[in-house]
């Protein structure tokens, strides 16, 4: 559904400027992972988030249940998290269905 | 409530659903899809509207432009043909497939987040007086969650095994 309007925003993961930095140097990361955050709304409901988060990230419910659990009550929680291009696939999948979803690099 | 007493929504068996409203809440339902569609074509920089947009990057404004530059088109769409999904279905009979019943899934959550918004709701809704000016914008919108609920249930009976969409 969204794969091909996404996949266009892949490119800056790696700048060419940062590359004659020496191997190992752990400073600066580029392919730090990046984790999508889903926050807490007055509005959707618990049991609408628990069926979101198991539809799309095939989570059981025991985990759904969590993670909702987790937004509901710390504001917050990361539901996935890796490469920028899957997160902002998975980004766009949370808005798909309404939720307040943002992606950041760990 | 009397409107409250028995389920709207059934699941018929795998992947087959069934929206049953009553006459009053067809000409509710219709309406509201109506004006959902108008608001989203409007496409102004009304907050309500926006929160079916949100950012993905709050805090890198360049970045978020480019999201929004190519995702707003399809999530615009996608709200728009699950509309008119719903509407065929509230002149319809009423029976789904796990598209449909997926179509009123959205539509019933985007009313909510456009409503809610609207009304600057708490998850604690205010007890209001009958005759409260937005007492029947809140009624509606506690209608809506009721059958947004409904739908939730009949489709999690139809979820994959936990697992099946994992993408490593």
């Amino acid at each position: 559904m969204g794969g091909v309007v996404i996949a266009g925003l892949a490119a800056p993961l790696t700048a060419p400027a940062e590359t004659d930095q020496p191997v190992g140097d752990t400073e600066v990361d580029p392919e730090r992972p990046w984790v999508v955050i889903v926050w807490n709304d007055p509005i959707n409901l618990m049991s609408y988030v628990t069926f979101v988060l198991q539809k799309l990230f095939g989570y059981p419910l025991e985990v759904a249940e969590k993670l909702m659990l987790q937004v509901h009550y710390d504001g917050r929680a990361v539901v996935s998290n890796g490469t920028r291009e899957k997160a902002e696939l998975d980004v766009f999948r949370l808005h798909e269905h309404g939720l307040w979803a943002t992606m950041q690099q760990d | 409530m009397r409107m409250f007493d028995r389920d709207r929504v059934k699941r018929r068996g795998a992947g087959r659903y069934q929206v049953r409203l009553r006459p009053n809440e067809r000409v509710l339902m219709a309406d509201l899809v109506v004006q959902l569609r108008e608001q989203l074509l409007a496409s102004t920089d009304d907050p309500a509207v926006r929160r079916l947009f949100p950012p993905a990057y709050p805090d890198d404004p360049e970045r978020d432009a480019g999201y929004q530059v190519l995702t707003r088109d399809e999530l615009l769409e996608q709200r728009l043909a699950a509309l008119d999904v719903v509407e065929r279905s509230i002149e319809g009979g009423g029976d789904l497939d796990e598209a449909g019943m997926t179509a009123w899934l959205g539509t019933l959550n985007s009313l909510r987040l456009v409503l809610g918004t609207r009304l600057d709701v708490d998850e604690e809704l205010p007890v209001l007086a009958a005759d409260d000016p937005l007492a029947p914008a809140y009624a509606v919108y506690e209608y809506l969650g009721w059958l947004l609920s409904q739908v939730v249930d009949a489709l999690s009976t139809d979820l994959p095994p936990p697992g099946a969409d994992v993408r490593a």
